[in-house]
């Protein structure tokens, strides 16, 4: 029979995943009513929405050891297609949403299907390509875009004639899309088709043999991720109200590749970690805010060259090879 | 169940492979021999579909493989280890077994995304699977641990409990002893004999010559790319051709 406590200990350690999950929601459920001040919840609210690329984003580096530099792009595209649609076009912003994510789905599979064909350096070349001509038609396109100035006046999102037009309503429905999009994640890596897609990201020619369908699994991945980019692409735009080409550059890319780097390569929670992390560290420490490019160049350097599975999984690694070498010294 | 006719392979003009014609027999251990650079591993790599045969074909079960992509081969039923071992390293020993089940766990991303009741219950009964396979291996009580850290015996094993998790119908074993003391040599010999006795079919690569008279029913011999020899053990050991291939050619002058 087993005790008490061990039954507790098996419980906590069969629904770890579900209970660490129901913990995050009680702990940003209850937040706002700790933490009212509109500049803080607005940057978590930031984190949010960095989470929700951050985590597609991992999916395709960590999970399925792709690189993409260009994910800034299909963000820009999602906050752009929902801006315009809502705003030029006065369509109702949450049909718009879904139909914008869809046609930017369907973008990353129109490039998803010839660029990854390649890998590695060229892989990180094309998708850099990509970010940088999406990037020049947000400027050039003046009459659609409004150009370098910026694009003003898209509508808050709402629900009848509840709008999420404050900190507090915005920190509900950001959190909400986010935890949705971590939940699916963390599915997505605890099934048959996650463990193909680690499997193909350490080898691709083992994971060929063993069933996994490399071409097609990248190519979904890569569609999926764009996906989320967009949608938490359509929220900043909704959130902010505004939204200029800045935002959408090749240096957001590459910011969000240091958050997948840092956090951690693979891992759902790094995801979380790294967005979390890079998003607070120019706001904590203000030199940060002038250097903040150097500053996560460093960051970046020292995580590769001291734990270059990025924070959270190199250390969950590291002591998973301590407690297993120290169990084969002791047989 | 695996019948070749007349696969060529070339690389650039360098012919790797020319004309290889033979047959694998349903349940039977049929062992591929061969000198260094004959020819063996790429002979298996154009079967499972990593590289694609210039010309010839490879029937499984009577249906055309040679040119179809590696996972839908391997979806067919046939499944491989490697010569240098290709675990992941930093999945754990029971992730890496459980791979093997790929074909099983499913393909919908979106299902897997929204695990619903019946993929738990499906991931509960792959992994019951995924334990056995590593018990019938002796590696039970490593499983949680990362593969990079296991001895390298204990690797081996664990590509076999991968490859053989699946039940697949043929197995293809890239040269499962190399590097092995004579002792863990023999253990895999009668884990082999066991997956024999259980109705697997094999198709083995192997420098061991020991484990090849111990266990093949039929002996394949490749030279140069070229199929010398073919039969069983002891005839294959008397044929002079075989000889020559490892021995160098007699000269008739002692």
């Amino acid at each position: 029979m087993m005790s008490a406590r061990d039954k507790c200990i098996y419980f906590i350690s069969l629904h770890r995943t579900g209970l660490t999950v129901s913990l995050l929601t009680a702990a940003l459920l209850l937040y706002p009513l700790y933490e009212d001040n509109p500049y803080t919840l607005g940057i978590t609210n930031l984190i949010a929405i960095n989470t929700m690329v951050v985590l597609g984003l991992n999916l395709f580096i960590g999970y399925t050891g792709q690189i993409s530099l260009g994910h800034a792009a299909f963000f820009g595209l999602g906050a752009y297609g929902s801006a315009i649609s809502t705003a030029t076009y006065g369509l109702s912003p949450w049909p718009a949403m879904l139909l914008v994510a869809l046609l930017v789905g369907l973008v990353a599979l129109l490039i998803g299907v010839p660029i990854l064909r390649l890998s590695g350096h060229y892989l990180a070349m094309a998708t850099l390509g990509f970010n940088f001509v999406v990037h020049s038609v947000l400027l050039e396109w003046d009459e659609m875009t409004g150009g370098p100035s910026g694009f003003s006046g898209i509508p808050y999102l709402g629900v009848g004639d509840f709008s999420f037009d404050n900190e507090v309503r915005l920190h509900y429905l950001l959190w909400g899309f986010t935890l949705m999009g971590l939940l699916l994640s963390l599915n997505l890596v605890r099934s048959g088709v996650g463990r193909g897609l680690a499997a193909l990201a350490e080898d691709e020619t083992a994971a060929a043999a063993l069933g996994v369908n490399t071409r097609n699994a990248k190519i979904k991945v890569f569609v999926l991720s764009a996906v989320m980019a967009s949608i938490a692409g359509s929220l900043f735009a909704h959130c902010y109200t505004f939204i200029s080409p800045d935002s959408f550059g090749i240096f957001t890319s590459t910011d969000m590749v240091i958050m997948v780097v840092v956090g951690g390569m693979g891992s759902i929670w790094g995801s979380l970690f790294g967005a979390g992390l890079l998003t607070l560290l120019p706001e904590v420490i203000g030199i940060f805010e002038t250097y903040k490019d150097f500053v996560h160049g460093i960051i970046l350097v020292l995580v590769l060259m001291f734990l270059p599975q990025g924070l959270v999984t190199g250390l969950v690694d590291m002591v998973r090879v301590r407690l297993a070498l120290r169990r084969r010294e002791a047989q | 169940m695996l019948q070749l006719m007349s696969v060529c392979k070339n690389f650039g003009g360098l012919p790797a492979l020319g004309h290889v014609s033979f047959q694998v027999p349903h349940g039977r251990v049929t062992a591929l021999i061969g000198p260094n650079g004959a020819g063996k591993s790429t002979l298996i790599n154009c079967i499972t579909g990593v590289l694609s045969a210039t010309s010839g074909s490879v029937l499984f079960k009577g249906k055309e493989i040679a040119g179809q992509p590696a996972h839908a081969i391997s979806r067919l039923g046939i499944s491989r280890t490697f010569q240098n071992l290709r675990l992941f390293p930093r999945l754990s020993v029971l992730d890496n077994v459980l791979t093997g089940l790929t074909c099983e766990g499913g393909q919908s991303m979106a299902m897997a995304m929204l695990r619903l009741p019946y993929l738990r219950h499906r991931e509960r009964q792959l992994k019951l699977r995924a334990l056995e396979a590593l018990d019938r291996f002796g590696l039970s009580d490593k499983s949680s641990w990362p593969a990079g850290v296991l001895a390298y015996g204990d690797k081996k094993r664990v590509e076999l409990a991968r490859a053989t998790v699946g039940q697949p119908d043929l197995l293809l074993l890239d040269e499962p002893v190399a590097g092995l003391n004579g002792e863990e040599t023999f253990v895999v010999g009668e884990q082999l004999k066991h997956l024999r006795r259980a109705g697997h079919t094999l198709l083995l690569v192997e420098h061991d010559m020991d484990l090849v008279m111990r266990i093949a029913d039929q002996v394949v011999v490749l030279d140069s790319g070229r199929c010398i020899a073919a039969g069983t053990p002891e005839e294959v050991r008397r044929n002079p051709l075989v000889l020559e291939a490892y021995l160098g050619r007699m000269e008739a002058v002692a």
